[in-house]
């Protein structure tokens, strides 16, 4: 059953993996850091940064800017590395 | 406060019969394309990325995404932000975790990934009880939201508002299948975005396009605390509860889901997952704008005035800026997002009775186009009446609650057991079957131990359970279920076949 493109397809799973978890700890560090915040310490989420913008407010808007920084660094790494694996397992 | 909202006017309606019209006239166009399953089911599998992120995009934003988190926003303020937030951030892990490995593995519904190499028949009868516990629910919610809408938006009773809204959708499912439910789903989702964006910017020229100044406006008329957080969250459990559930349910949504079928490969699925989240993204930084505008412009008084709840915040908001031809335009696309996603949730059902149950379990995988379009058109027509009967037996509950629900259930039901099938070569039949059984039922029972049910709606002065939300619970069980019971006994067959899966995982179905 030693198929010769096994071992690189293990290799990709194995890194697909890496990646995919790493990111997702990532989200969901940020995200419940948000959370808690908001659930440990209002006060300090009140606090106005700028006249009429909240740290809360601030860090929210951030938590979805974070979504898509992370999902654009997936996309990068799935399309170069990836999709060329992929391509070379192909052949 | 005078408002035209609640009475029929000619702008209202003829923005109303625009829309029926252009879909109808898709349904019909989509119908000459619909002859076989593939096509019926997912499009053909000819849709692009941007379409099918628009799609995506227009599943997820519901009429209580865009009327109800506007309406948290201008009663409660920053609370509401926390929703829009908590239903943004399942999106990267439905790109990270889901969306290639489920166009690889899969045909028609989620389930086909978790029963690829595992038992059929244990696997279907499982997934499909969770599946149709979360599309019941959401259905549920979303046409008592519907009735609720259109009898406050065009002033038509509530039992007539959810025969029509079934009816309609029954029409687009029944003779379009997925091609015309994909494209009402696009065209309501840009009519969204156009109008959500357009109500913004008229809210925003008042305040020389600096949000900060609505923001000091707000804090200046209903103190400071509007940019706090407030009551909204105040227990530290509750609040992790709830948002695992809203992060984990997205990617366990079956209409959702399928919808990865409907693009021809992995990389179109990943790239739909990225235009969908910066659409649906954007929508709920608008929606923020249109919340505390509405607060500003219109007055938190006044919008009670309408509907407890603060529905109508945003259509309001729109009278109040554009006048009635904007008034009448958003009530048409609020009417229109209705419709596309009742029809959404509608087909993913058909799907789960028809190609899960049917095909697969009754007929052991073994019946011919013809048989197959057959039974999931009678599907299509037995969830539409039963959504109808559902809408008018549940006039009157909390849409919210009934939304969060639908979300536990996809969380605990669904997730683990597709994410397990997915990554986890141990993963046995056993495993997975009782990993979505104790998700599903545990998940239930909690909900009807908790303070909601029992304090809430029973009047009892306590609750068995504390949280409002049984995620922090039940995920983590339904996952230590899976693997608990893969690993008290191994199925080293049920593990061979896990490489020659994870091949077709990664190369899709060419190689074969």
């Amino acid at each position: 059953m030693t198929h010769p493109r096994d071992a690189s397809l293990e290799a990709l799973a194995a890194s697909r993996w890496r990646v995919a978890m790493a990111l997702t700890a990532a989200m969901m560090a940020v995200y419940f850091g948000f959370i808690l915040l908001v659930a440990f310490n209002k006060p300090l989420l009140g606090v106005q940064v700028a006249e009429g913008l909240s740290l809360g407010m601030l860090l929210g808007a951030l938590v979805i800017v974070a979504a898509w920084a992370l999902m654009w660094v997936y996309v990068r790494w799935a399309n170069t590395h990836y999709d060329a694996a992929i391509r070379r397992m192909r052949r | 406060m005078n408002s035209a909202l609640g009475e029929p006017n000619a702008i209202t309606i003829a923005w109303f019969l625009v829309f029926i019209v252009l879909s109808l006239g898709i349904t019909v166009w989509a119908s000459r394309r619909t002859r076989t399953a593939d096509q019926f089911y997912s499009a053909g599998r000819t849709v692009t990325a941007l379409q099918n992120g628009l799609a995506l995009a227009g599943d997820y934003m519901s009429a209580a995404s865009f009327l109800g988190i506007a309406g948290l926003v201008a009663l409660s303020g920053f609370d509401g932000l926390i929703y829009s937030v908590g239903f943004l951030v399942g999106w990267p892990i439905v790109m990270f975790l889901i969306a290639e490995p489920l166009r690889n593995l899969g045909r028609y519904t989620f389930t086909d990934v978790v029963a690829f190499r595992l038992r059929q028949i244990p696997i279907r009868i499982a997934a499909s009880i969770g599946s149709l516990a979360v599309v019941s629910f959401y259905l549920i919610a979303q046409i008592v939201g519907a009735g609720n809408l259109v009898r406050l938006l065009f002033g038509i009773p509530y039992e007539v508002a959810v025969v029509v809204v079934g009816g309609v959708m029954l029409g687009y499912v029944l003779f379009g299948g997925m091609i015309a439910t994909t494209w009402v789903q696009i065209i309501k989702a840009v009519l969204l975005l156009a109008g959500a964006s357009i109500l913004a910017l008229l809210v925003l020229a008042r305040f020389s396009f600096n949000p900060l100044a609505l923001f000091v406006e707000a804090a200046s008329m209903y103190g400071a605390n509007v940019l706090a957080p407030g009551r909204l969250v105040s227990d530290p459990l509750e609040a992790v509860s709830l948002g695992l559930a809203l992060m984990l349910g997205t990617a366990g949504l079956p209409h959702i889901l399928m919808r990865f079928y409907t693009v021809p490969d992995a990389k179109t699925a990943r790239t739909s997952v990225g235009y969908a989240t910066a659409f649906i993204g954007f929508f709920y930084l608008l929606t923020f704008i249109l919340g505390f505008g509405a607060m500003v412009i219109i007055g938190r008084e006044a919008i009670t005035a309408f509907d407890a709840g603060g529905n109508m915040a945003a259509p309001l908001l729109a009278e109040g800026v554009g006048g009635t031809p904007l008034l009448g335009f958003i009530a048409a696309v609020a009417f229109a997002t209705i419709l596309a996603v009742v029809a959404g949730l509608t087909l993913s059902g058909a799907a789960t009775l028809s190609h899960d149950l049917w095909v697969n379990v009754v007929r052991g995988g073994r019946a011919d186009e013809r048989e197959q379009l057959v039974v999931a058109k009678g599907a299509t027509i037995l969830l539409a009446g039963l959504s109808i009967v559902l809408g008018i037996t549940f006039k009157g509950q909390n849409v919210a609650y009934m939304v969060g629900l639908a979300f536990a259930i996809a969380a605990a039901a669904n997730f683990p057991a597709l994410v397990l099938a997915i990554f986890w070569s141990r993963l046995t039949t056993a495993g997975a079957q009782a990993s979505m059984l104790v998700g599903t039922v545990s998940t239930v029972v909690l909900i009807a131990l908790s303070p909601t049910i029992q304090i809430d709606i029973l009047g009892n002065t306590e609750a068995w359970f504390p949280l409002r939300n049984p995620g922090l619970v039940a995920i983590p069980l339904a996952f230590v279920v899976a693997v608990a019971v893969s690993l008290l006994k191994p199925v080293p067959l049920e593990e061979q076949q896990f490489h020659a899966a994870e091949r077709r995982l990664h190369l899709g179905v060419e190689l074969e």
